[in-house]
This record gives C-alpha cells, structure tokens and sequence, in this order.
C-alpha cells in the first residue's frame, strides 16, 4: 500500500475536561473520498479543525505526504500556511464567505498567495506591470473555470450573499478548489440541500476527487451521499473512532449501527414484537 | 365621531391647507404657553444682588414664529398627503438611478472644482480675502479628506476599528518638525530650503514604522479591545509629547518650522523669493496657494494608491478579512501581516498628513493631537460610508466645512443677541447630525460596495450585505 496522503497518529484534543477527540488514529489515502462520520457531537468537526490548523491538538501528529514524497507535520505550521504550504482546504458547516463580495471576488481572495507573489508584495501591481496583469488574467480564467463547474457563471458578478443556500455551499466549495489542493475537507457540504442538489453535488465531489487530483475528507450526515461516493469511513463516537473501513462493512458494522445508524423502523417493530413474546411467555410462565 | 363626519357636508371639509394652518397656529400656541415662563423673562444680578427680571418678548415672538412656519411646512409637504403623490423621500433605487447617472462624471466634475476653487477665491476675495478661504476651508479640509482617505484603509476596508490614527498624524508632524529644526541645520545646514521634501516621505516612513510597531502586538485583539488599545496608543503619544520636555518642548510645542518652498525657492520677500524670482508683488497668497496644491496632489496620492491597491489581491485580503477572517485564515491568507499592510499603509498617509500640518502652520504642540481629532476623522470615515472615497470628500467637506461655516454666520447675534457665539454649538450641531445620519443611513452617504474586478458587468453591492467588520 501506497503511503497515505493523510495519516492522522492518536490525535487527542482537550477543552479543560473535555475531550473532545480521544487517540484517534486514520489515514486518508490519496484520490480517494474518505469519510467522517458519527453523532452530533461525536468530534468530527473539532478533527476538522486540528488539521486545518484552527486548533492546536494537545496530542498527537498530523502528517501530510506531498506528491513529491516531502512529508509535513500539520499541527506545527501555522494556520495559514497550512492552505499555501500544506495544500489543505477547508469548508465551514456554516458557511463562511465573503457575503459583500462578488462570487469572482471570492475565488480571486483565494488565489491571494499566487497574486500576491505576482504583484511583487504589491509594489508591481501599483504601477501596473504586465506580469501582475498576466496572472491576474489566469487567476480570473481559474474562478471562471471552477464558476462554470458549479453551476454559477450567470451570477459572477452578484454579491455572494444574494445567492441561494445550496449555491452558496457550491460557491465555497468552488472557492476552496482555487486554491488548488491536495486535500479538500468538506464539514458537511451536503446539509440543508435538498434530493435534487444533494446528487448533483455527488457528481462534482467524484468529479474533484478523480479530475483535480484532490483527495477529499467529508463530514456528513447524510447517509445517501456518504454510501455513495465514499471510498473509505471512519466512524467517531464521543472523540473515539469505533469503526474505519469501506462503507459496506462500516454499514453492517454493529458498533456503528447501535451508536449513529440505528436500524429501519419495521426492525424496530420487530424487535419489539419479540420483546413483548418473550415478555408474555415469562408471564405465562410465571402463572 | 362617526356623527360629526356625517354631519359635515364635504364641500365644507378644511381643505389641507386650511388644516395645515390649523395646526401651525396650535403649535404656535403651544410654543407661546411654553416660551413665557421659560424664555420671556431673563433673570439677572444686579449691582446691589436683587434678582431683576429683563423681558424678552421678542425672543418669544420669534420662537413662536419659527414653530409656526416650521410646522406649517411640515403640515403642507409631510403629514396627510394625499393619496397617490410623489413620495417625499425617494426611495433607495430612485436615489441609486440617479446616482448612477452622476456617478462617471462625480469624479471629474469634483476634481475639477477642487483645482479650481483657489483660483476662484482669489478671484471673488483678492489677495487679502481668499487666504481665509483658502487656508481655513481649502486646506483645512483637505487635510481632513487625505486623513479620512488614510484611515478609510484601516477603518472602512480592512474593517479593523482604530481610534488613535491621531497618534501617526503626530508622529509625522513631530517628525518633520524635528528633523527640519535640528537635525538638518546641525547637519547640513544647506539643504535647509528642501527640508520639507526631504521630511515628507521620512515622516510617512516613520509614522508607518509606528503603525507596524503598534500593530504587531495589538492585532490579535478584536472589535472593542482593538478600539481602546489603539485609543490608549493615540493618549500614550500625546502625553509621551506633552511630558518628554527636551524632545518635543512639551506643552509649548515646537515653533519657527520650516515652511514648504517652491522647489528649493522660498516664500519669502527676499531677493531669492518665489515673488522677486517670477516677478511678482511679494504676497503671503502665493504660498497659501502653492500649500493648496500640494495638499490636493498628496490627498490625490493617497486616493490612487488606495483605489489602486483595493484592485491588487492585498486590498481584496483587506476587504476579505472585514468579512471573514477566519474564512481568509482558511484560505491561505496570513492575516495578521495583512492587518499590518492595512495599518501601516493607513499610518503613512497619515504621517504625510502630519508632516503637512507642521509645514503650513509652522508651529505644533500636543494640544493638535488630541483624542478629539481622531473621533473626528473616524466620524468623517463613519459619515462618507466605510470604504467610500467620494463619501469621505462629502462627509469631509459636511463637517470640516460646516464647522468653518459657524464662524461667518454673525447674523445670527442679531436675533440671539451679541453674546451668541454659533461656534460654541459645533458639538451640539456635530452630535445631532451624527444621530441624524445614524438614524437615515446608518451606513453612510455612499454605502454601497463598489467590486474591485467583474465579468460582464459591474453591479454594485448593497450596503446590507457588506460586513462593518469585527477589528
């Protein structure tokens, strides 16, 4: 087996008392979509978090494998440099974009690093020089690439904030592609869209992950997408991983069906009929 | 009730205007009831400490009048207009119509106005008039736009609330006035005539230096704790000036500043002067004039620089980051040496400011610096709509000008009487128009977002969906 592109070594993070992620060791393989997953509650975001660099993990290492073998420890980089230097995106589960800004102003912020190299820390772009000019052209070519992939090219120019719910979580997730990365951790991306949407943005996660060369890391609770076009789930309960494994075997997995799946409601009856039989015999019995 | 309007034949109904007056005339009453026991006798000393009462009936009469009209106006074009009339306040997009038909030529028609209002003073004032309006409004005020255009970058883009950017108008203020009155006549005592070229961009370096080592420590607050550790910053300078006695002459401040020359020429009635060189009469005009115009270029630098920058991804970081600073943190974005870029950049353009100042006033002490100033320009900022360069001139122009303006209306001593001073109500007039804009535009003249980059089309962006920032 290929070196995972994400390794994540007993991974503790502690609020006080609180633990909220417990020695949680999984790994991510590149070009595959892997899957968080749990009760609310359970860690996930705050696993999330400790790789995106918005908290320092009281334990444990987070490494991350550059194409080129260069291996990077996440939890000593500093939160920004975990995006530029580790290629790491990030999406919110409330979504965070820059509402006052135009969709194309959007993905432009995030390609700031790259601009911002081209412009000579600015100093060339205040006068104007052709090579700021050029990459300012590429850079608009990219966010039109990624606007025309999901769907929001007619709307370029209106302000994020005046978009829909479900264009909004496509526009971050859009944004977060501009940033070209290795790695793109999605916190439940699928939530609040409805049937129609949910399915169109399993085709643009498949179409990330086998097309961009971007790996993906998903929260999300809903079932239909994750069984879909995960390749790989590890499932949390309470800061500690209780399954990890494709989705077939994590879905029968008793652990998991007993703490976050729990079973269709004619199983349900089921169950209760036989408790209620057995119940009654004990009674019959006891006469 | 229902019976007196049945009663009533329509023909004999008030029409608005009979209404109108109606109305008026109560409120008249009303003022009158009012006014007599509080405004119609004054109450005095006399030599022999009796209390004696001088009345004051016209005071009465014309407050009465006052309400009359003003309620009459207010009944005829406010209340109870009939169904179907044009509204008195437009609504948002009449307004943002014609906006947008002024708007290309607002920059232009401005521009020009500005080049040209010294020459229009001289003009209508001659030599000896035009320098008050040269110098108190010109200058003054375009003093106040090129602050407000500096601090509109930290404030109004980056969204970091800063209530000392006083402290880097003083920084290059002092620093001019100390390196033209000691450092160069002890070093090189020739170049005295281009002191203030030489200081000005060593003044904006300096105060820029401040802003990063103010900034450094004190951007990883936010939102209230950002505002009172830079108004504490904005205290530390002044009371640093006022106690530091052999630096800056504390209380007494540094006088006898070089002023500004034409170019190596000086303003003077000397041989060598500016008016014996060209041939002229020798006037104080020609440098109220020539101080006009580089005011106007500065202010302009900072307007280019600004506009410029907002286009480069440093000044979308700064905008990002008054939306969202964990989304930027998220995309790659080093924030805290983005918010040192906006303070900074912010604090040079004051510094040029300051060194500015200490050129056309020749003298400077800590009384210019005070808290006052920068609520000042942060209300100027506030007023134009944050981010908002045309409402900067506006908002500058409204407050700096009005405040002017109150000096020349003596007319009103003849009704308040020889002790009215219109002066002494600035604050009074300054706050009221504050509460006034809050309650209006709560977001500022021009509040609108105008996106630095665009497809197809260039849409403005509502005021409500653009972020105020958190610090």
């Amino acid at each position: 087996m290929s070196t995972p592109l994400l390794k994540v070594d007993h991974l503790t993070m502690r609020f006080g008392g609180l633990t909220a992620v417990g020695d949680l060791s999984f790994e991510a393989q590149a070009g595959q979509i892997t899957a968080l997953i749990g009760p609310n509650g359970a860690g996930k975001t705050t696993v999330f978090n400790c790789i995106t660099g918005f908290y320092k993990p009281t334990e444990g290492m987070i490494t991350l494998t550059q194409p080129d073998g260069k291996k990077l420890l996440l939890e000593r980089l500093p939160g920004h440099d975990i995006n530029w230097k580790g290629r790491v995106a990030r999406t919110f589960q409330n979504i965070r974009l820059f509402g006052g800004m135009t969709l194309l102003e959007n993905l432009l912020v995030a390609q700031h690093n790259v601009l911002m190299n081209a412009s000579g820390l600015s100093i060339l772009g205040i006068f104007g020089a052709p090579s700021y000019k050029r990459a300012e052209k590429e850079a608009i070519e990219l966010a039109e690439y990624w606007l025309e992939k999901t769907g929001l090219i007619a709307r370029a120019d209106d302000a994020a904030a005046d978009l829909p719910y479900g264009d909004q979580r496509r526009l971050e997730i859009a944004r977060a592609m501009c940033t070209k990365p290795l790695l793109l951790c999605l916190d439940e991306p699928a939530a609040g869209l409805n049937p129609r949407e949910s399915l169109l943005l399993n085709d643009l996660l498949i179409s990330i992950c086998r097309d961009h060369n971007t790996s993906i890391l998903l929260i999300e609770h809903d079932m239909s997408v994750v069984m879909q076009i995960s390749d790989h789930v590890v499932v949390l309960d309470y800061g500690r991983k209780i399954a990890d494994g494709p989705p077939e075997a994590v879905k029968n997995d008793p652990k998991v069906i007993a703490a976050y799946l729990g079973v269709e409601d004619d199983e349900v009856e089921k169950t209760e009929a036989e408790i209620a039989a057995i119940a009654a015999q004990a009674k019959g019995d006891a006469r | 009730m229902a019976h007196a309007t049945h009663d009533a034949k329509p023909a004999s109904q008030p029409t608005r205007v009979e209404r109108a007056f109606k109305d008026a005339f109560i409120a008249a009453l009303v003022m009158l009831g009012l006014s007599v026991p509080i405004l119609a006798l004054r109450t005095e000393q006399n030599m022999s400490n009796e209390v004696i009462l001088i009345p004051r009936p016209w005071l009465v009469v014309i407050c009465c009048l006052i309400v009359f009209v003003g309620r009459l106006l207010l009944g005829l074009f406010v209340f109870n207009r009939a169904p179907g009339a044009k509204p008195l306040v437009e609504t948002p997009t009449a307004v943002k119509t014609a906006w947008a038909k002024f708007a290309p030529y607002a920059a232009q028609v401005g521009l020009g106005a500005i080049i040209a209002y010294p020459l229009v003073a001289l003009y209508l004032g001659g030599p000896q008039g035009a320098i008050k309006w040269i110098d108190n409004f010109g200058i003054q005020i375009l003093i106040y736009i090129m602050l407000g255009w500096g601090l509109n970058i930290v404030v109004g883009l980056a969204g970091l609330l800063d209530l000392g950017y006083v402290a880097f108008y003083a920084v290059g203020a002092y620093s001019y006035a100390l390196i033209a009155t000691k450092v160069i006549p002890a070093t090189y005592p020739d170049l005295g005539v281009w002191a203030f070229w030489i200081c000005l961009p060593i003044s904006g370096i300096l105060a820029a230096m401040w802003g990063v080592i103010l900034g450094f420590p004190v951007l990883r607050l936010r939102g209230d704790y950002l505002a009172i550790v830079t108004l504490a910053f904005g205290e530390i300078i002044r009371l640093v000036l006022i106690n530091w006695v052999d630096f800056s002459g504390g209380y007494a401040g540094l006088s006898s500043i070089p002023r500004p020359s034409f170019f190596g020429i000086p303003f003077n009635a000397s041989e060598t002067g500016f008016a014996a060189r060209f041939g002229l009469e020798f006037s104080p005009i020609y440098r109220t004039v020539f101080l006009y115009y580089v005011i106007l270029v500065l202010a302009l630098v900072t307007a280019f620089v600004t506009i410029r920058l907002r286009r480069l991804p440093v000044g979308r970081a700064w905008e990002a980051l008054r939306e969202d600073e964990i989304a930027c943190r998220s995309l790659g974005i080093n924030t805290v040496s983005t918010k040192l870029t906006a303070f900074s950049t912010g604090a040079l353009f004051g510094g040029f400011a300051g060194a500015f100042f200490a050129a056309r006033q020749g003298f400077i002490s800590p009384e210019s610096f005070v808290f006052l100033e920068s609520a000042q320009i942060l209300a100027i900022v506030v007023l134009g709509g944050m981010g908002s360069l045309f409402g900067v001139v506006v908002a500058s122009i409204a407050l700096v000008g009005g405040i002017e303006i109150l000096r020349e209306l003596d007319f009103l001593k003849a009704i308040f009487g020889a002790s009215f001073d219109p002066t002494q109500y600035r604050m009074l007039i300054f706050g009221l128009a504050m509460v006034l804009m809050m309650l209006w535009k709560p977001r500022g003249l021009i509040s609108h977002r105008e996106p630095t980059v665009f497809l197809k089309e260039r849409k403005s962006i509502s005021s409500s969906l653009v972020q105020e920032g958190h610090g």
